[in-house]
C-alpha cells in the first residue's frame, strides 16, 4: 500500500463481503420459492426475499464501488486521500442506512415501512430495484455527495491520470442517474421511461466507466503494462460503451407506451453493446500476454480475466439473446431476462469488484504484495466454484425461459402463466442446486481470508 | 494489433482505428436496417425521399469531400513542417464543417415546417437516426479539428500521431456521409 489513507477501503470491502451472504441467502430462500410457493411464508413473501436480495446485491456493489474508488484514487493521484475521516463516517453512515433499510423490508410489510418512513411527503417507493424509502435514498445522495467531494479534492490536489479521470466521471454519472430516483411522475409511461435512466444508464452506461477504470488499474498493478497502452484500451472501451449503451436504453422502450421509433433505435445501438464487453476482454488478455512482470497475486489476475470473460458473455452475449425488438416480443419479462441478469451482473460488477479486493486486500492487511500461496489456492477455487455455478445457474434459467416462451407465448394452444411454471419446475430445481453451489463457493472465499501460509513475494 | 507503439501501416493510432471499425460496424448495421425496411416498404421510402432536397445534400457532399481534402493538405503541410500554413488548411476545413452544419440546419427547419419529425413514419425514423448520428459525429470531429488546428497555430507543436488519428476519424466521418447521401437522397 502506497499510502496509508487508502486502508479506509477495508471496511467498506468488508461491509461488501458481508453483505453479498446476505443477498446469497435470500436468493437462495427465493429459488425456494419458485419451486415451494408458500416456504417461509407469510415471514418472508416472495416479493420481500426478492426486494432484500436486489437491493442487497446493489448496496454492496455501491460499497465495493465506493472501496474501490478509495484505495484507487489516492495512489492514481500520488497523494493521500483529502479525508479520511469523512470516508469513514460516510461508511458508517451508510451501513446504517442499509442495514436499517432492509431490517425495514423484512420486519413491517412494505405499506407500513412507506408510512413511517414518510413517503407521502415525497413518494419515491413501490418501483422494481428502487424500492428503498425516500429517506434512504436521501442518505445516499448524502454519502454520494461527501464521496464524489471527498475524492474528487484527492483527485485536484494530486496526478490526474486518464484512470482516476474515468472513475471519477462514472461515480459522478452514477450519483447523477440516481437523481432520477425521486422523479416519480404519475404518467405510468413517463414514470418506467425515466426509471430506465437509472437503471439503464447505471448498468450500461456510468458503472461501465468504473469498471473500466478498476480493470484498467489492476492490469497496470500486475502486468506491469505501459500506462500510456493501458489507458489508450480504456479510451475506446469507454467510447464505445458510451456509444452504443446510452442509445442502447432505447432496447427499454419497445412496449411501454414510448414512440415506435425506439424499437429501431434499441435494437440497432443496443445489438452494438456487446463491442465494449468484447474489446474488454482483448485487452485484458492482451496486456496479460504482454506483462512484463509476474505478479505473486495470481487470484488477482484471474479474477481480472474472469470478470472480462464472463461481462462479455452475460452482459453481451446474454444481453444481445433477447435485445432485438422482433425477439424481446417474446421474451420479454421471461426466465431469459433473468438468466442474463445473473450472469451480467455476476461477470461485470460482482467479479469486478472481487478483483480490486483480491488484488488491494492482501496490501490493506500487511502483506507486501500478495496473499500466502494457501490462500490463493483457496481464492482460485472459490473463483472456479462461484463462476461454474454462475454458469449453471445461467444455463437453466435459460432452459427454463425457452420452454417458458415456447409453452405460453408461441404455438396454437398457448397455456398460462402458472400453468408453464408448475411444468417448468426441474429447471428452478436445477437452478437451486447451482445455487447451492454458488454459496459453497462464496463461503470457501470468505474462508481464503483466513487461510494462513508464507507470502508469496513480488519476482521481477 | 496490440501492441499499439509498434510501427504499423494504418497512419495513426491503431487505437483510432479500432474505433473507427467499431463506429463503422454501427453504421453498417443501421444502413442494413434500412435497407429490409426499404424493401418492406418501397412506397413509402420513396414518397419520403420525394420530400428531402438532393441539392441541399449535394452542398453537403462538396462542403466534407472539401473539408476531406483540406485536412488532407494540413497533415501534408505539417510534415513538411509547415505548421502555420497547415493550420491554415486545419481552419478552412472547420469551415467547410460548418457549412455542413448551416445546410443540414437549414434542412431541419425545412422538414419540422411540414411538421416531419421522427415519428411521422418508418422512412423519416430512418432519416433523423441517420442523419442526427451521423451530424454528432460531425460535431465531435470539428471539435477535434479545432484543438489540432488551435495547437498548430500557437506552440512547437509536434504531435504526427494524434494528428493523423484525428485525420482518418474526420475521413471516416465523410466516408459514411458518401453512403447515407445517395443511400437518403438519391437511390429510388
Amino acid at each position: 500500500m502506497k499510502f496509508q489513507s487508502q486502508a479506509v477501503a477495508k471496511p467498506y470491502f468488508i461491509a461488501a463481503i458481508v453483505l453479498f451472504i446476505g443477498q446469497i441467502i435470500f436468493g437462495l430462500v427465493m429459488g425456494l420459492q419458485y419451486v415451494i410457493g408458500d416456504f417461509l411464508f407469510p415471514a418472508i413473501p416472495f416479493n420481500v426475499a426478492r426486494m432484500v436480495h436486489t437491493n442487497l446485491l446493489i448496496i454492496w456493489l455501491l460499497f465495493g464501488f465506493m472501496g474501490s474508488a478509495y484505495y484507487l484514487i489516492p495512489e492514481e493521484s500520488e497523494t493521500e486521500l483529502y479525508s479520511p475521516k469523512l470516508a469513514i463516517a460516510l461508511f458508517w453512515i451508510f451501513l446504517a442506512a442499509g442495514v436499517l433499510t432492509i431490517i425495514g423490508y423484512l420486519a413491517v410489510p412494505y405499506a407500513t415501512l412507506a408510512h413511517i418512513t414518510g413517503n407521502d411527503l415525497l413518494p419515491t417507493m413501490g418501483r422494481e430495484f428502487l424500492e428503498m424509502p425516500t429517506i434512504t435514498k436521501v442518505g445516499i445522495v448524502i454519502v454520494a455527495l461527501g464521496f464524489l467531494f471527498n475524492i474528487g479534492m484527492t483527485v485536484l490536489k494530486g496526478r490526474k491520470t486518464a484512470i482516476s479521470m474515468i472513475m471519477i466521471m462514472g461515480q459522478v454519472g452514477l450519483a447523477v442517474f440516481f437523481l432520477f430516483s425521486f422523479y416519480n411522475p404519475e404518467n405510468l409511461i413517463l414514470d418506467k421511461i425515466f426509471w430506465w435512466w437509472v437503471v439503464h444508464l447505471w448498468v450500461e452506461g456510468v458503472w461501465e466507466l468504473i469498471m473500466g477504470s478498476i480493470l484498467a488499474f489492476v492490469l497496470i498493478k500486475t502486468t506491469g503494462v505501459d500506462r500510456e497502452i493501458i489507458e489508450k484500451w480504456l479510451y475506446m472501451i469507454i467510447a464505445m460503451a458510451l456509444i452504443t449503451g446510452i442509445l442502447g436504453t432505447g432496447h427499454h422502450y419497445f412496449w411501454i407506451g414510448a414512440p415506435e421509433y425506439w424499437q429501431l433505435i434499441g435494437s440497432v445501438f443496443s445489438a452494438m453493446e456487446p463491442i465494449p464487453f468484447f474489446m474488454m476482454t482483448l485487452f485484458a488478455f492482451n496486456m496479460v500476454n504482454q506483462r512484463r512482470r509476474e505478479h505473486p497475486n495470481k487470484a488477482a489476475v484471474l479474477w481480472a480475466l474472469g470478470t472480462a470473460v464472463m461481462a462479455f458473455l452475460g452482459a453481451g452475449v446474454w444481453g444481445f439473446l433477447h435485445t432485438l425488438a422482433p425477439v424481446n416480443y417474446f421474451t420479454h419479462g421471461t426466465q431469459i431476462t433473468a438468466a442474463h441478469g445473473h450472469m451480467a451482473f455476476y461477470g461485470a460488477y460482482v467479479m469486478i469488484v472481487l478483483t480490486m479486493i483480491s488484488y488491494s486486500m492482501p496490501m490493506m492487511r500487511g502483506r507486501a504484495a500478495a496473499n500466502s500461496k494457501a490462500s490463493q489456492t483457496v481464492e482460485m477455487w472459490s473463483f472456479w466454484l462461484m463462476t461454474v455455478a454462475m454458469v449453471f445457474i445461467t444455463l437453466f434459467l435459460t432452459g427454463a425461459g425457452i420452454l417458458q416462451i415456447f409453452l405460453q407465448r408461441m404455438g396454437d394452444s398457448p397455456q398460462n402463466f402458472m400453468v408453464v411454471q408448475e411444468r417448468i419446475q426441474i429447471f428452478y430445481w436445477l437452478r437451486e442446486a447451482a445455487g447451492v453451489m454458488f454459496f459453497i463457493g462464496l463461503m470457501t472465499y470468505v474462508a481464503s481470508f483466513f487461510v494462513k501460509g508464507k507470502e508469496a513475494t513480488l519476482k521481477g | 494489433m496490440l501492441n499499439t507503439s509498434t510501427k504499423s501501416p494504418l497512419p495513426g493510432d491503431v487505437a483510432m482505428w479500432v474505433l473507427i471499425l467499431a463506429e463503422l460496424s454501427v453504421f453498417a448495421l443501421l444502413f442494413l436496417t434500412y435497407a429490409v425496411n426499404r424493401q418492406i416498404h418501397p412506397e413509402l421510402f420513396f414518397n419520403g425521399q420525394q420530400q428531402l432536397h438532393p441539392i441541399a445534400g449535394s452542398i453537403i457532399t462538396i462542403a466534407l469531400l472539401s473539408a476531406s481534402f483540406f485536412v488532407a493538405l494540413s497533415v501534408n503541410l505539417f510534415k513538411q513542417q509547415k505548421s502555420r500554413r497547415a493550420a491554415y488548411a486545419m481552419w478552412t476545413a472547420v469551415s467547410f464543417g460548418l457549412v455542413y452544419l448551416a445546410v443540414k440546419s437549414w434542412e431541419y427547419q425545412q422538414l419540422f415546417d411540414l411538421d416531419i419529425g421522427l415519428s411521422t413514419d418508418s422512412f423519416f425514423t430512418f432519416y433523423y437516426l441517420l442523419t442526427v448520428f451521423h451530424l454528432l459525429h460531425v460535431i465531435l470531429g470539428l471539435g477535434l479539428l479545432c484543438y489540432v488546428a488551435s495547437k498548430l497555430l500557437t506552440s512547437k507543436w509536434h504531435e504526427p500521431n494524434i494528428m493523423e488519428s484525428i485525420a482518418s476519424y474526420w475521413h471516416m466521418v465523410d466516408l459514411v456521409w458518401l453512403i447515407l447521401f445517395p443511400l437518403l437522397y438519391l437511390v429510388h
